[in-house]
């Protein structure tokens, strides 16, 4: 069902006409800019779609963005180059790998600490187990033990 | 009539609820043995109720019965009957009335499969699903009422949306359903417990083949939609890191945790505590799934803000049920007897890195998620958080997880010696890296070693705890066979679902990598070459469906100059919608597949086609739908089974005359 949503609201946002993600048209005729193209519009959000990058979209805006894309890389733009005029047009909303700075630090770093409080709670859970106060079942002391043998019998009664 | 039939049922439903949330709470509190029994009642009456609803929709669908606007907004009367059946759940009411239909399956289990369950545990835990349903039953008769009549009544329907008239995506929300809201299990149980105070070996039993099937119908559910959204969106992605798809991702890397603690709780009373806890954030996950999905949130803040009713709602509901059973489990989960020591080096301590594993995991499913949304509230600044994110942080954590995945099953429960240990594992690590080596060579590609590496470790190690289990080559072949039919069904559920995931391994790996394709122009009867196979363009031809008209590509698949396959792509118009959608043509093989795609064209300057090779990329779905069917045969493992109701009667009888802690503390 959730895709399903998804899938509607990608489609809301596609004109009628909606062609496939890259078309032949336009592809620029060298390969090596080309597929520098690709590699740039891998990472670049279509901004009217859900987390699909401009290379995978059908929408007719990420056609326009694609094609600007090649227009950059033509116009002899490096990949950073191109990657900044298209933040600098659409913010880094537009950017799918999101810059690392000051309010993307818990983005970042987050993960980093849920696996470093993850490992700290194993550390501290398995030394708590070596605490001989808990003993596993089955090495109870022979006291214990008589003691739970009176307790079963008396529950038997 | 049928509309009036089913909102009827739906507040009886929802009546009987509310008896079930007061009368076991009373029942408890008086060790009144009547009252706590009738909750069973009420979990049959709400399935009998809701089910007559259900099926009162799905009267007015079939029928086309316009004058419900709801059908009148979603369906058609051309459209063909499996999608009039699937479109009672293509849209939110009608999914929301699904939801709370196999919410009242589940509950109704309780009575008919628990009877050997202590009565106060069993109607506590009735009384929570209680509370889930007379709030789904209320969030749909308050705001989204399926049965709302329209006057005028309109010729014809709307349509449902072209991209959900597909039988995959027709039983992708049931299975999905199945498996969110079998969660609601564990949670039930889990604040049940936490109430009652108490947690055996039982209730560890009882909650696990629930577990399993909600996981199991879980994971159908997100791989048939993984499968639709490859073939129907027409460029070949399998997963997008969507808000949508993380909702659904989020309860199943949390279940699967709860999988695996279950078990740890079943057969040696430890990780008591956290497995409680898990039960909850389980189903709390599937619950903020619900309300990402429904409010619109995750879209903007913005559509959140102008139509707030139903997320609110959702919201409201998501703070009463997880934010009350998360407070009561931080002041009850003290009471709770502590569960028993591990061993670093233990199947316990394996199992409870699983879960550590998972949980981060799952967190940085989360994190990923909404964090665009917090940004959005607390600074002005938008982000996108994307692939690149998530494909680093999960795939690093997944592979951590694969390598425990590979040893940690051959622990023994409680105490293991590493000595033991070295030589299957130096066993295993010299085959691994073989494989690995010979496939970096080959495959030209040091990640694909890696992948391709994991998942042979994660089958190799699998396969070598069963070799362990049926004493194989220690004993003779026909006593290992012998052996091996003997093993509990649990055992076989594990090596399938393990050697699943190292088979969506290899598909994501080779997905990832070797993937290649061609974006051309083409005229009928030009040729061009992909991954092996010559692909030719035949002929365009145009085709009017029952209710859509098609441009149809033919095209001729050759390798090695024989005909391998007819391959064709459509592009379908759908006028009630005015929507286009995109059927590819596959040719499936089991180590690849060849994707074609047609786009627009004309005949003078042909037409826009798009070619994939895709390598093992089935063996992704392959590989899920071999854990969901480990999943199902560890449902049959005896240990499963509750002890017989007759000889427990007695017991619960006696647990509920006794003078009870619980509830009044």
């Amino acid at each position: 069902m959730k895709q399903v949503w998804a899938a509607i609201l990608i489609w809301l946002a596609i004109s009628v006409t909606s062609a496939l993600a890259v078309t032949p048209a336009e592809q620029l005729r060298d390969p090596a800019l080309e597929a520098r193209a690709r590699v740039i519009s891998k990472g670049l959000r279509c901004v009217v779609c859900q987390n699909q990058s401009i290379d995978d979209s059908n929408a007719s805006l990420a056609a326009d963005m694609r094609v600007l894309v090649r227009q950059r890389i033509l116009a002899g733009d490096t990949n950073t180059q191109v990657t900044q005029y298209m933040v600098d047009r659409y913010g880094n909303f537009v950017l799918l790998r999101p810059p690392v700075k000051r309010n993307t630090y818990a983005l970042w770093f987050g993960p980093l600490g849920f696996i470093g409080f993850g490992a700290l709670i194993f550390w501290l859970t398995a030394r708590r187990r070596k605490n001989p106060k808990i003993a596993p079942a089955g090495t109870e002391n022979p006291d214990e033990k008589q003691r739970i043998d009176e307790l079963l019998e008396q529950y038997r009664k | 009539m049928a509309a009036e039939v089913g909102n009827i049922a739906l507040i009886i439903a929802l009546l009987l609820a509310l008896i079930q949330i007061v009368a076991p709470l009373v029942g408890a509190g008086l060790s009144n043995l009547r009252l706590m029994h009738l909750s069973g009642f009420t979990a049959i009456g709400q399935l009998l109720f809701i089910t007559i609803a259900f099926l009162a929709l799905s009267v007015a669908f079939i029928g086309s019965d316009f004058s419900v606007a709801l059908v009148a907004r979603h369906s058609h009367s051309l459209k063909p009957l499996l999608y009039k059946i699937s479109g009672v759940w293509g849209n939110h009411e009608g999914s929301m009335l699904l939801w709370v239909l196999i919410l009242s399956l589940y509950g109704a289990m309780v009575p008919i499969f628990g009877r050997a369950l202590p009565i106060r545990l069993k109607s506590l835990a009735l009384s929570i699903q209680g509370m889930i349903g007379a709030g789904f039953l209320g969030f749909i008769l308050f705001t989204s009422n399926p049965f709302l009549r329209l006057f005028p009544i309109p010729l014809d329907g709307n349509g449902l949306n072209p991209l959900l008239q597909d039988p995959g995506l027709a039983f992708h929300p049931p299975f999905l359903y199945l498996g969110y809201v079998g969660f609601s299990m564990a949670f039930s149980f889990s604040v049940a417990a936490l109430i009652d105070g108490k947690v055996d070996a039982l209730w560890a039993k009882w909650l696990r083949p629930w577990v399993l099937a909600a996981w199991s119908f879980l994971t159908i559910g997100i791989a048939l939609g993984s499968v639709w959204a490859y073939y129907e969106l027409g460029w070949g992605g399998w997963w997008f890191w969507d808000p949508v798809e993380n909702a659904s991702l989020l309860p199943w890397l949390a279940g699967t945790a709860l999988l695996h603690s279950t078990l740890v709780v079943e057969r040696r009373y430890a990780l008591v505590n956290w497995t409680v806890l898990l039960g909850i954030l389980t189903f709390s996950l599937s619950l903020i799934g619900t309300f990402l999905v429904r409010s619109g949130v995750i879209t903007s803040v913005h559509a959140f803000a102008s139509d707030p009713e139903r997320g609110v709602y959702i919201l409201g509901m998501l703070l009463v049920l997880s934010g009350g059973a998360l407070l009561l489990y931080a002041l009850r989960s003290s009471k709770l007897r502590i569960g028993n020591g591990f061993e670093v080096l233990s199947r316990e301590s394996g199992l409870a890195i699983n879960n550590i594993l998972l949980v981060c995991a799952t967190a940085v499913v989360f994190l990923g998620t909404f964090y665009p949304l917090l940004v959005d509230i607390f600074s002005n600044d938008k982000i996108s958080v994307g692939p690149p994110f998530f494909n680093l942080y999960f795939g690093y954590i997944m592979g951590a997880l694969i390598i425990f995945m590979g040893i940690a099953p051959m622990l023994k429960w409680r105490h293991d010696s590493a000595k033991r240990m070295i030589r299957p594992v130096l066993l295993l690590v010299g085959a691994t890296l073989f494989v690995a080596i010979l496939v970096s060579l080959f495959g030209k590609s040091v990640l694909g070693g890696l992948g391709i590496g994991l998942a042979f470790w994660l089958f190799g190690g699998t396969l070598m705890n069963w070799a362990a289990k049926v004493r194989l080559g220690r004993i003779s072949f026909t006593r290992s066979v012998a052996l091996a039919r003997t093993l509990p069904a649990g055992i076989y559920g594990f090596v399938l679902a393990h050697i699943g995931l190292a088979v969506c391994v290899v598909g994501v790996t080779g997905m990832g990598l070797w993937s290649s394709e061609q974006i051309l122009m083409m005229q009928p009867g030009q040729q061009t070459r992909l991954g092996g196979y010559a692909i030719q363009l035949d002929q365009v031809t145009h085709e009017t469906g029952k209710n859509y008209s098609a441009e149809i590509a033919n095209f001729t698949l050759l390798k090695k100059d024989k005909t391998a396959a007819q391959l064709r792509s459509e592009r379908r118009f759908y006028p009630v919608r005015g929507m286009q959608t995109t059927e590819a043509g596959i040719h499936v093989r089991p180590g690849h597949n060849l994707y074609v795609a047609v786009g627009e064209g004309a005949p003078d300057r042909g037409w826009a086609v798009r070619i994939y090779y895709h390598p093992f990329v089935s063996w992704i779905w392959l590989g899920a739908l071999l854990m969901a069917l480990g999943g199902f045969v560890a449902l049959a493992d005896r240990r499963l089974r509750l002890p017989s109701a007759q000889r427990n009667t007695g017991l619960a009888n006696k647990a509920v005359s006794s003078p009870v802690s619980g509830a009044a503390t």
